[in-house]
Parts: structure tokens; sequence; C-alpha cells
């Protein structure tokens, strides 16, 4: 199914409405969902906590269009509060951190197939092989801690093995800024790709420093501590893909579009029609929130929004286990590191290891609660003798 | 009304395990294909760092200096006992406390199912036990005031007690889950409270708080016939869903 963005011009923005009771609706079943449902609902969330953040920084640059600002981020709020809210209550935050990883390695893998730009497929791959780490190290701790099988989540869609491994994923902040794009000749689909994954690493981040002090363990305390220092190197190296000269207009007009783009790719793959209606519904919503942004970038900056926004929207994420693709790259980038702005075959930087040395001195989490691991189907403790 | 726990429903299968998954193959190759760092109990080692360096979780409030109201009945208790009594005393109302409100969620799922199942619980036996559950509550008011300690206080162990019911709450309030659901919570929770009000009287009985012992003793009977009514529901639960079957 194409959607045409310039022509379906949504819901209007004064009529997306809700009340508190349908914004609350009965969750997700984290047992019969499909993990991909959940992968979803977990990237719609972080799609539009980035709206939320964007238009606040926005409006604190931006004081004419405050109001405008003010008007979308009220519907934006409470469309992610209704699917944040999917997620059920018995799945534990640790339950909800493997399924966050996946989103991480699921969609990033997707995106990197994708992406026209070679170098920033690159940097799509190289992010991914570290977000993969976190699923095997947190897996660990699951299956340590709660004696939980990590898969009963990832539900076989995704591998429990380790990436490059966490501990040396330590980088100087020098080390973690890229290339951005270029505003003027980049294809739209690299812009949306950068954003998504900008958005999902993000709140990945803000989890993990929320939820982190919720554990007793100290060793749990320590994992989350380490694992979101990677979340915040990650935001800082795909947020630096973004061409820092697309002004504010151009730049909230994107978020739109991407925001249209990812519920139109939920739709396609949704397999449960309860979800299928929200995603749906919040798809015209963000086509009201586009048009009503085309608007204002006629108005403010007389651009056409069509020079930016492309004719059709780009293939789908692609919703499905992309484990060969990941097994193809571990096979061949997991000694990949980063120096400058470049990732590949590099001897890393004096500043790099010195700060490594300094965060692993008193040894390294993800390492210690790995020790020795070896997924089993039910976890290590039943894996059979011989 | 649900109350089975179904293999299917409206077309959903559970799909958390291998064997119905089409990837399960790929899954199973998982084992071969890692490498893992030697173990070195690193685990054990930092745990054990963490818990020679960590302090108490809390403290409780010495009853006699608090105002320097101490009653006469805490002055005859010595030392570190009265600071054991009175946290192992709050714990106890901390736990009440939640077991009135776990037992008035079972009543609300109770009314919204109509009848739950052969052998199951009416509306008036469970209204009984949060009666009593909540008359406990207050009997252990009474009982901190009678010794000159403060019952709005939350001691460490009322407050890990309320830690362990964190996840009974989450149980009883999820509008998905059902009555049998339900009564296993209640059945951890009563398992807890037995040895709770056991462990009050004796403790009250080996400190010389003969009048406290008594009333101690007459809770502790109605949270054995608690116990004993939860599980003949449990029971008779485990039966019905077994003859649906």
């Amino acid at each position: 199914m194409s959607l045409d963005i310039l022509k379906e011009k949504g819901v209007p923005l004064e009529q997306q409405q809700f009340t508190w009771r349908d914004l609350v609706r009965e969750p997700i079943s984290k047992l019969d969902n499909d993990a991909f449902t959940r992968v979803r609902v977990i990237l719609m969330n972080g799609i539009l906590e980035e709206s939320n953040r964007f238009l606040h920084a926005f409006a604190r640059v931006n004081g004419d269009l405050r109001l405008e600002a003010a008007r979308v981020r009220r519907a934006t709020h409470h469309q992610q509060t209704q699917v944040n809210w999917l997620l059920p209550a018995d799945q534990s935050p640790l339950e909800t951190t493997i399924g966050y990883e996946q989103v991480a390695v699921e969609v990033t893998a997707s995106i990197a197939q994708a992406e026209p730009d070679p170098y920033l497929a690159q940097i799509y791959r190289f992010g991914l092989l570290e977000d993969f780490d976190h699923i095997y190290r947190y897996s660990a701790l699951m299956d340590r801690l709660e004696g939980k099988d990590a898969n009963n989540i990832l539900q076989s869609y995704t591998d429990i093995v380790p990436g490059r491994p966490t501990a040396v994923e330590h980088r100087a902040p020098e080390d973690e800024l890229r290339r951005p794009y270029d505003r003027a000749t980049a294809d739209p689909l690299t812009k949306l790709n950068a954003l998504t994954i900008v958005s999902g690493e993000q709140q990945t981040r803000n989890y993990y420093m929320n939820i982190g002090p919720f554990f007793s363990d100290p060793i749990a305390r320590q994992l989350y501590a380490e694992i979101a220092s990677i979340e915040e190197q990650h935001v800082t190296q795909y947020e630096s893909m973004l061409d820092p000269n697309q002004t504010w207009l151009e730049n909230w007009l994107l978020h739109e579009l991407n925001e249209v783009y990812n519920y139109w790719s939920c739709l396609e793959f949704e397999d449960d029609a309860r979800i299928r209606e929200i995603w749906e519904r919040h798809c015209n919503y963000e086509l009201g929130q586009l048009h009503f942004v085309m608007d204002l970038f006629k108005r403010i900056e007389n651009r056409d929004p069509a020079e930016l926004l492309p004719k059709t929207l780009p293939e789908p994420i692609q919703y499905r286990s992309q484990r060969e693709y990941v097994r193809d790259v571990l096979d061949k980038e997991v000694h990949y590191r980063a120096r400058g702005t470049e990732m590949g075959e590099v001897e890393e930087s004096e500043a790099t290891l010195a700060y490594r040395k300094q965060m692993n001195s008193d040894g390294s989490p993800t390492e210690i609660v790995a020790e020795g691991y070896v997924w089993a189907p039910g976890g290590e403790l039943l894996r059979k003798a011989g | 009304m649900k109350e089975s726990t179904k293999t299917t429903e409206g077309g959903r299968t559970n799909r958390t395990g291998l064997a119905l998954s089409d990837h399960a193959d790929e899954m199973l190759e998982v084992p071969e294909l890692t490498r893992p760092t030697p173990s070195n109990g690193g685990i054990r080692q930092e745990h054990a760092l963490y818990a020679k360096q960590s302090h108490a979780i809390g403290t409780v409030p010495p009853p006699n200096t608090a105002k320097g109201l101490a009653k006469a009945a805490m002055q005859a208790i010595t030392g570190g006992k009265a600071v054991a009594l009175v946290d192992k005393m709050s714990e106890r109302l901390a736990f009440e406390r939640t077991g009135v409100r776990l037992y008035e969620a079972l009543l609300e799922k109770m009314e919204v199912a109509g009848k739950t199942f052969s052998g199951g619980p009416t509306r008036n036996e469970v209204q009984q036990i949060r009666d009593e559950e909540l008359n406990h509550a207050h009997l252990m008011v009474e009982a901190l005031e009678h010794l000159g300690a403060d019952p709005t206080v939350m001691t460490p162990s009322a407050d890990l007690v309320g830690v362990e019911g964190l996840g009974l709450v989450q149980v009883v309030n999820d509008p998905r889950t059902t009555v049998g659901q339900c009564l296993h919570a209640l059945l951890v929770a009563e398992l807890a409270d037995n040895d709770g009000w056991m462990m009050m009287r004796t403790m009250a009985e080996e400190l010389g708080q003969k009048e406290l012992a008594k009333r101690f003793s007459r809770a502790e009977q109605e949270e054995e016939r608690h116990l004993e009514l939860v599980r003949t529901w449990l029971l008779a639960h485990a039966r019905d869903q077994a003859s649906m079957t």
C-alpha cells in the first residue's frame, strides 16, 4: 500500500482528541503477541519522545511559533501515552530492556540494508554490533538474577551471542562524531533513517537512566550504568549524522514526515487488529500534523515543502527477523573500531584508549555478568549435561 | 467472563516457547556460536564487595527517646529487644494494610466475574477475611501505642514486606487476571502472614508481654483459618480447571 502524503491530509490537528480512558487501553500480551508488535510499540514511543523533545527545544528558540509547537506537542504527548501504555504490567523493566535491545538490533539491521549512503550504512552496521552485544549481556543478567530466559521475549527472532564486546565500546567523544549527510543532496530516506535511529537510541538511553536505580543488585545497577553510557555515545553518534544546517522548520517538517513514515511502516506489518487500529489512527493524526507544519513552512520560510518531501514514501521498515544479515555483519565487522569520523580496521586514538582504561579500571560489569555465559533453551540452568 | 487458562483465545496463542517458533532451528544454533569469556567468579566478588561496604537499609526509631514518652510496658523490654519487637510489629501492621487492599481487589474482581467456580470463595467469606485483616491492623496500631512506639513509622522490615508485596499487588490489580490467579497471590500473602503472627505471639511471650501475646494469639488463629480457606479455594479452582479441559 502506498501513501500519497501530499494528497492525504489526515485528521486536522484540532480534531485530534483523546480521553483518559482512551489513552489507557488494554495492553499487548507479553505471552501471546508477536515480539515485533512489542518492537513497534517500543520504537513508536521513542519516535514520539523525540518529537516531544525536539519541539521543546524548538519552542525555546522560536518565540513566534511557541503556540504552534505547543499545539502539536500536546497531541503528540497523548499519542505517546496511548502507545507506551500498551506495554503490559507483567513485563518487568528487565524484560522491557530486552525488548528495547531487540528494537535496536532488528530495526537498525533493516535500516542499514535500506540506507542508500554507504558511509551512513557503515555507521548503522557499526552501532548494530554494539547493541547486539547488549542483548547477550542483559540476557545473562536476566538468567542469573531472576532465572528467566530472555528468549521468551525475543521469541527466537534474535540471537543471544556476544557482539562487539561492550567493554571495548567505550570511546572518547572525539571518536564518536560522524560526518553529517548533506541536506541538499541526501535521499529523503537517509534523513528518515537517521531520525528513526537517533529516536530509538535516545529513548533507550533515557529508559536505562530511569530504571537502572530500580534494581537492588549492584551488578544490575552497574550493568545499566555501563550500557546507558554506550547509549549516550550512540545518541551522540547518530545525532551527528543530521545536517546541522537544516533550518528549525525543515527539521520540524522532517520529524512529522518521519512520524508518518514510521506509523505507516507499523501498519504494513501489524498482525494484531486492535493495535493496527491505533497505528492507523495515529498515522492519520501525523498526516494532519505534517500538513499543519507544511503550511507553516510555506508561510514562514516561503518555500515549497515538496522540495523536501518525497513523492511517495520509501519502502517501510522491515519488521522481520534480520538474523542472517546480523550474523554476516558480525562475522565481517565485529573487530571494527572507530577513530575520528571513520570506522573500520583502524587504530584507536590515545584519547579513546585512555578513557576506556579509566572507565574499566575497576572491571567491566558487562564482562563480569556474562562470564562463561552460553544461552540454552530455558536458560543456562536447564542446559542438558553433555 | 474469563476464568480458565485457555490454550487459545480469539486466535491468540502463546509465542514464548521454541516449539511453535518458525525460527527455533536457528535459535538452537546459538550455543555453538557463543565463545564466552572464562568464568572467574566476578559476580560473587562484586556482590561481596558491595555487601561489605553497604549500610543498613534504614533504622528503627528508638521508642524510648521519642519525646521521652516510652510507656512502662516498653521500659520493661531492654536493649535491642525493643527495637526488634517494634520493627516486626511495624512489619505486621504494614502487611495487614496491604492485605486489606489485596482482598478488596479480589472482591471487586469477584463482583465482575459473577459466579466463579465450584467450591470457590463467596463474597461473604472474602469480606470477612478483609474485615479481620483490618482488625489486625488496628490491633497492631493499639499494641504499638501501648508500648509508646509510633505506628506511623515505616521501619526496615515494614519497608521490605512492601517490596515483597509489590508483585502480589500487581497480580490482583491487573484487570486481565482471574479470581483463580489472584488466589495464588493471596496464598503467598497468607503463608507469610501466618508465620508473621506466630512470630509476633512468640516474641510477645518471650518478652513477658502476656496481654499482647494473648491478643496476637487470637489474630494468629484467624490467620490460620484464612490460610485454610485460600488453600481450599485454590484446590477447588485447580479441580475446576482440570474438569474443563
